[in-house]
């Protein structure tokens, strides 16, 4: 299938024995449900970055940061959010090894307060394990307002564990936090040896196996739980314990002989290996439900009025579509509309500034071909991707940012579910989806979410038909240019959201297809089951969103951006200058690609332009204005009215255009999402079909087009 | 109260109703029984997608989305009135 285990992700896990840097570091997983804030405190802890949303399966990568208290240095691994350590996915499996074969110091697990009981499920599993534990509940104002209370003293009592409230919000509240953790490390505290009480048929089979494992080396691992995952046989784990343990301990005849009487028990008492499952589960929650009586009062349901009502507003039969439509034309609109003055400024700001660079350059004497290289070649392609890329960036992803804070998303994938269905795809494309227009590399690690290798495959291959905000200001540009108007003004700004909105729509509707093609063709198989999990609402932190997005999203891409557009800028200036037979190698080459380019509507210079574009879609636009201007045309300020006339002035019809918009959404995917599926999928076939498909898509749907266009004619 | 028994996916929204068996199919089960769906879990549908095809549940605090095909698997007996979430 191409993703192999060690394709998706237990790298950071396997290196975190070199991250230790000195003895005295103590290891520290923190585990936790999904959506329960776990990213918000380890931020908090570590004082890193490291990005929250508000939806299941954010972690997908393991995050690693240190902090100190009074007495110890610590080393907190984040790990993905799982209900349980039964692991299904291939994320939870990794938060399974990591907590029980990581030889972690200690395991903080963070419990949503207003939902603790389910929690504690997850809780017990762990403290089951035989590792020193600390609970930290989370979001307790949250629970307030919620009407929820708490007694933390009592659960810490009935769990055998320390138990602490936090606001992960509010720093400070992570004080109780640290000085548990100091604790719980400093007495080497190991939690009751039974948390779970079992059935007495189960307990009685678990413990002859559970007495022969006392006697051998099983190193860290508690005895109790080892006995009992053993008798449930499950297959993933087997592998793993295979592996921490060698074969001595699992092929020992002792051990085998004790687990056939263990088994013979239980069979005679008709506890199959289901029964048992449906024991171990049902017998866990009756101890969470037993934990909590009297702990956890709740006086309404912790389902609040509010959600309620947002969920009526959000997921309705009637307001569901038309919201969405209007929360991403408006979002596009914002971009749109607040991003031109400032584009303007920064272009005309680094024009002037590369014009005095010009003057000083000639004053010093510089040789000719050194002004070129350095003022046409190297700084031009760079001031233009600022100047076009930083202000929609620095607009949209603060607003993605928010609804993702918000709890938004889930909610669209819950809306978009029947389609992906029907796709036999997996319903948490649409989440892969929708972080794809905010990077389509990022929404391919994102398909890590996704539980079956077939649906992951699925999401991945088709992540990039969604335009991420590379591609954004380019196909606003276009549109702006060649199908509203260079006038501006309110009007136009509205015209170039709705026609955004439209192209998007057309986007998704084509990923549908291609995912739909793909699960008929290379990737035949039946949806398998899907669980989404709809969080509670939470105003999002405004500032923090604000100030994070910018700084770690926005510079981020645009720094790539810029780190790529120098050598290209530089390539495009020499192909423009270097002549062999009187004839530049930038007509040479738009030469040698036009005939390729034009039957899809496009013409040499776009062609190349999309093909020195491949490390980053941001530079394809500034690309060929510099290419169309090298042969001598304009080289004022570029606006869009001038960049229009400089277009028109080489060939471009409105057909071409469209056809520069349909190719810039669906052609192979930037050089460093391709990276990424190489990385994820870890199979060369597979990543080929990902350039290959969209680019076949696109130039089809062109050669169509135009073909239809000049028929007409 | 009554023994009648109706799939998880038939409860119509607003309705409450106590969780009976899950029906036997190995790979989405220990999931759903994850999810805090076993045996006298009182849960509540919430609401239905508006696309169609998955509803969702109030089970032990949480709000989860499932498949209708899914949540075919869980037999359920429907409650007369609205009982607390948290006894």
């Amino acid at each position: 299938m191409g993703l192999t285990a060690s394709s998706v992700g237990s790298r950071a896990i396997d290196s975190h024995s070199m991250l230790r840097r000195n003895p005295n570091e103590r290891v520290i997983a923190l585990a936790g449900n999904p959506n329960v804030g776990k990213s918000t405190i380890f931020n908090a802890l570590t004082g890193m970055h490291q990005h929250t949303g508000n939806w299941a399966g954010k972690t997908v990568t393991n995050a690693a940061g240190r902090f100190h208290t009074k007495q110890n240095d610590y080393l907190l691994v984040d790990i993905p959010g799982t209900y349980s350590l039964f692991a299904h996915s291939p994320e939870e499996e990794v938060a399974r090894n990591f907590i029980c074969f990581g030889e972690v110091d200690a395991v903080v697990i963070v419990c949503d307060a207003s939902r603790i009981e389910r929690n504690l499920h997850l809780v017990l599993q762990i403290i089951e394990c035989g590792i020193p534990v600390v609970v930290c509940v989370n979001l307790m104002d949250e629970a307030r307002r919620k009407k929820i209370s708490l007694d933390l003293d009592l659960l810490s009592k009935r769990l055998g564990v320390p138990v602490v409230g936090s606001v992960a919000k509010k720093k400070r509240t992570l004080k109780h936090l640290c000085e548990a953790l100091d604790t719980a490390i400093g007495t080497k505290q190991t939690p009751s040896k039974a948390p779970i009480p079992y059935p007495d048929v189960i307990e009685r089979a678990l413990a002859i196996p559970e007495e022969i494992l006392d006697s051998m080396p099983i190193g860290n691992l508690e005895s109790r739980w080892l006995a009992l995952r053993l008798l449930d046989c499950d297959c993933s784990l087997r592998k793993e314990l295979k592996a921490y343990l060698g074969s001595t301990v699992l092929d020992d005849n002792r051990l085998a002989a004790a687990l056939a009487e263990a088994h013979e028990i239980l069979s005679e008492h008709a506890v199959n290996r289901e029964v048992l499952q449906d024991l171990l589960v049902s017998s866990a929650l009756a101890e969470t439900k037993k934990i909590c009586r009297d702990a956890v009062v709740c006086k309404d349901s912790s389902y609040s009025k509010l959600d309620r009502r947002l969920d009526w507003i959000f997921t309705g039969k009637r307001t569901a579509y038309p919201i969405m439509l209007l929360l991403l034309a408006f979002i596009f609109w914002l971009t749109v509309s607040a991003s031109n003055v400032p584009s303007e400024w920064l272009s005309k700001g680094g024009f002037w500034l590369l014009e005095k660079l010009a003057i000083a350059l000639r004053a010093i004497d510089t040789p000719i071909w050194l002004q070129g290289i350095l003022i046409d070649g190297i700084l031009r392609v760079p001031i233009w991707v600022i100047s076009v890329m930083l202000p929609p960036m620095a607009i949209f992803f603060p607003l993605f940012t928010l609804l993702e804070d918000a709890g938004y998303l889930p909610r669209v994938a819950y809306n978009l579910d029947r389609p992906f269905h029907r796709c036999n795809a997996c319903g948490k494309q649409a989440l892969t989806m929708c972080m794809g227009f905010g990077c389509n590399a990022a929404g391919v690690v994102g398909c890590r979410i996704i539980d079956s290798p077939r649906e992951r495959l699925l999401a991945i291959l088709t992540n990039s038909f969604v335009p991420c905000n590379g591609r954004f200001p380019a196909l606003i540009a276009v549109l702006t240019m060649f199908c509203i108007g260079v006038s501006g003004g309110m009007l136009s700004s509205l015209s170039s959201a709705f026609l955004l909105t439209l192209l998007i729509l057309f986007a998704v509707l084509i990923t549908f297809a291609a995912t739909k093609l793909l699960s008929v063709s290379l990737l035949k198989g039946e949806a398998s089951s899907f669980t989404l999990e709809l969080p509670s609402f939470r105003a999002p932190q405004v500032g923090k969103v604000l100030v994070r997005s910018i700084f770690d999203r926005t510079v981020f891409v645009l720094g790539r951006a810029i780190a790529v557009a120098v050598p290209a800028g530089l390539a495009i200036w020499l192909l423009a200058n270097v002549t062999v037979g009187d004839v530049t190698l930038l007509s040479h080459a738009a030469s040698f690609l036009d005939p390729l380019a034009r039957p899809m509507g496009l013409d040499g210079v776009i062609l190349l332009a999309f093909i020195l574009g491949f490390p980053a879609n941001e530079i394809v636009i500034p690309l060929m204005l510099m290419a169309y201007q090298s042969n001598g045309v304009l080289t004022e300020i570029p606006s869009l009215a001038t960049t229009k006339e400089l277009l028109v002035a080489n060939g471009w019809t409105w057909t071409t255009a469209v056809c520069v918009l349909v190719f810039f959404l669906f052609h192979w995917p930037c050089s460093t999402t391709l990276l990424t599926i190489k990385k994820e999928t870890g199979s060369l076939k597979w990543t080929l079909v990902a350039a290959i498909l969209p680019t076949l898509i696109g130039a089809t749907m062109c050669i169509i087009f135009t073909a239809i266009v000049n028929f007409m004619a | 109260m009554t023994t009648k028994r109706i799939k998880l996916c038939e409860l119509a929204v607003g309705d409450l109703a106590e969780v009976c068996t899950l029906l036997n199919r190995r790979a989405i089960r220990r999931r759903l029984q994850d999810l805090g769906l076993v045996e006298d879990t009182v849960v509540e549908c919430i609401g239905k997608s508006p696309g169609g095809g998955m509803s969702a549940y109030l089970i032990r605090g949480a709000v989860i989305a499932l498949r209708d095909e899914d949540a075919a698997l869980v037999l359920v007996t429907p409650q007369e009135t609205g009982g607390a979430q948290w006894d």
